[in-house]
């Protein structure tokens, strides 16, 4: 069953298209994470969902209804803004109660309701007060209180911590999850970190200049992305990109090319049929990925290539330590545990970790292998 | 040892000049701000003093002079007895015809650029920046321009010489300028508000009402301000369109300034300026710092 169907989504404004067909569905109960950089349309998809911006062309179904020309206050959903939207002249409890006396629900359920949602999100001490008297985590407490009160089809939430220092947004992402897997609702997150992402959602959405590049699980769209622009997106520091040639007919190794010096030769761990020597790919590498070589490691089985790698510049961070790397003329980064952190000037031999690496077409710079 | 520091820089000789140097300059601005004020108020004192001067003095002694006698004739005179146009009821009858065109025309021109305002920011539409340009306007055309139209349509609907085609004149003109406070005012109120209220299920009026205007008081109370001193102020459509007893009090003052006696009833006029003064001091004194406070306050946090 599935609570939210968008099939050939088209927005534009004027002769700009924002949304260039876009196909998504949540089952009941999952948690969609619409991602990508800003200007990329999810904020115009989610208020599309909500009602506030018309559609251009395509469907939008809520648990099987078409909701194209329903109103946002019929669509059964609920949604928490960046800006918190709280009514500044209202006390928490207004603000709370303002949809359900808009819908004439009567007193005594209203007075049940605030007492359930105050109560799960431990904010009954600040029931009389008003949003300019609260600090930005509890007015983001409120704001979910809003939405919750609600108990509808389909949570919406529109980069709810972005306002949020750090700290408090660790915090509360970790709150808002706890909060989903409670009370289980369908629930729809824009957001621009891919780090919320990843830690939030059960399938994530990675959106670019109107279109969807990949939806799939975070596992998936992490280690597999669908193409350079997922790749990059996800993961910080980014996945390093290394121009490549097939070296052999059997898509067995491939030729880094490496400036001026000699091309360095890269067994694969999988071989890439059916492209022939000489195509150009592009070898994505994730920076967890790249480790010293070292003979003993080497013996785990795991397909590994070595190669000659000069130190830059070393980033501690303190759990890890990020070491800069000039590999065949590319810059590239790499994770290292500190205690195996390099000096800067440093010739590594660097072990790549092949059953991890992604391929991707030069040219549609897809992913291929 | 704090104290010795102290002690130290009162004997320093530099600091000492440097503070004597500081007060001279103090002292040159306290002048130099008195001497304006000065001038600043002395109209304002020679109207009051001249309204409670008896006339045979302030022709003996001067327009300008201190006062050498004291009477209230010249209040009760202007008020009831004093003859304007023909009629000897003094100005009272035009205070409050004032009162009558000034209050429902402010109430109205703040209500529709509200409104306005409102709708401009919130509820855009297609051609909404179009009617809002050619509104503005209206803030730029002096009121001359107008008079002729005017004429035409009072005398058309029947509202000449009447204080409801003043009404109706002061709402159309004022309109331009209320909605523009209230439209740049509303421009500052997120739009997440209005979009958070529509999913709550809020239509068009209860947004207005719960929302909007429970935030509006800064800009309604300049808008009111504003409206009430420049239609109380106001006297050119006064003077065209009406005549005797329906004219506004400013239009009446006029009539005595130029009325046809040959002496100038200078304690009488001056009565009757400060009667004509007092809405609208009154309002400053009491509204003057919502006005500035709203004028200045931005965005709503």
């Amino acid at each position: 069953m599935s609570s939210l169907t968008i099939s050939k989504l088209r927005k534009s404004f004027g002769s700009v298209d924002v949304l260039k067909g876009v196909d998504l569905e949540a089952r009941t109960g999952e948690f969609i994470a619409l991602v990508g950089p800003s200007g990329c349309g999810k904020s115009t998809l989610l208020a599309m969902i909500a009602g506030l911006e018309t559609i251009s062309s395509g469907e939008i179904r809520i648990d099987g209804r078409l909701v194209n020309s329903v109103a946002p206050k019929d669509r059964d959903i609920a949604m928490v803004f960046q800006s918190y939207a709280l009514y500044p002249t209202m006390t928490v409890r207004q603000n709370i109660t303002f949809g359900m006396e808009s819908r004439r629900v009567p007193r005594d359920v209203q007075d049940a309701a605030v007492k359930r949602v105050a109560a799960l999100l431990q904010i009954e001490p600040l029931l009389q007060r008003k949003p300019g008297q609260l600090s930005g985590g509890q007015r983001q407490r409120v704001a979910m209180g809003r939405a919750l009160v609600r108990d509808p089809k389909l949570f919406l939430f529109d980069e709810p911590l972005s306002n949020l220092d750090a700290k408090l947004r660790v915090e509360m992402r970790s709150e808002i999850k706890r909060l989903h897997q409670r009370v289980g609702k369908t629930t729809i997150y824009v957001t621009h970190d891919q780090v919320e992402a990843m830690t939030l959602a059960s399938r994530i959405a990675v959106m670019h200049k109107g279109e969807l590049q990949q939806f799939d699980v975070p596992r998936i769209v992490y280690d597999r992305p669908a193409n350079m622009f997922v790749a990059s997106f996800m993961g910080s520091p980014s996945m390093n990109f290394l121009n490549a040639e097939i070296a052999d007919g059997q898509g067995m190794t491939l030729k880094l090319a490496n400036g001026e010096g000699a091309p360095i030769s890269v067994g694969l761990a999988n071989p890439l049929t059916g492209r022939g020597a000489a195509a150009n790919v592009v070898l994505g590498v994730r920076p967890e990925h790249i480790s010293l070589h070292r003979p003993e490691r080497a013996a785990d089985g795991r397909a590994s290539a070595i190669v000659p790698a000069i130190v830059e510049i070393v980033e501690p961070t303190g759990a890890e330590t990020m070491v800069g790397l000039r590999l065949a003329g590319r810059e590239v980064t790499a994770r290292f545990e500190p205690h195996e952190a390099p000096d800067v000037g440093q010739t590594l031999s660097l072990a790549l970790d092949m059953s991890k690496a992604c391929l991707f077409d030069a040219k549609t710079e897809r992913l291929v292998g | 040892m704090v104290d010795a520091a102290l002690r130290a820089s009162i004997d320093d000789p530099a600091a000492a000049l440097a503070a004597r140097r500081h007060f001279m300059g103090r002292v040159g601005v306290y002048a130099f701000l008195t001497f304006f004020a000065f001038i600043y108020i002395l109209p304002l004192f020679v109207i009051v003093a001249n309204s409670f001067r008896e006339l045979p003095e302030i022709i003996k002694n001067g327009l300008i002079g201190f006062p050498h006698s004291f009477s209230l004739k010249a209040w009760s005179a202007v008020w009831s007895t004093y003859c304007v146009g023909g009629t000897c009821a003094g100005i009272q009858h035009n205070f409050f015809n004032s009162l009558e065109m000034a209050i429902p025309a402010t109430i109205i021109s703040t209500v529709l650029g509200l409104l306005n305002g409102y709708i401009l920011t919130k509820w855009r539409f297609p051609g909404s920046e179009v009617i809002f340009t050619c509104m503005m306007f209206g803030v730029f055309m002096p009121g001359q321009i107008s008079l002729m139209p005017w004429a035409f349509i009072l005398g058309h609907i029947g509202l000449s010489n009447t204080i409801a085609g003043l009404i109706l004149i002061h709402c159309v003109q004022g309109i331009s300028f209320t909605t523009l406070f209230c439209r740049n005012y509303y421009l500052n109120i997120p739009d997440d508000l209005i979009k958070a209220a529509r999913i709550d299920g809020a239509g068009f009026w209860r947004i207005f009402f719960k929302i909007i205007l429970p935030l509006s008081s800064p800009i309604t109370i300049v808008t009111v301000i504003w409206q009430f001193t420049g239609i109380w102020n106001e006297y050119l459509f006064g003077v065209v369109f009406t005549a005797g007893r329906s004219q506004p009090i400013t239009a009446s003052l006029i009539g005595m300034a130029t009325g046809g006696t040959s002496i100038r009833v200078y304690d009488v006029m001056s009565a009757g300026v400060l009667i004509g003064a007092i809405p609208p001091l009154l309002i400053y004194f009491f509204g003057g710092k919502y006005f500035v406070r709203g004028l200045t306050q931005g965005a709503i946090k």
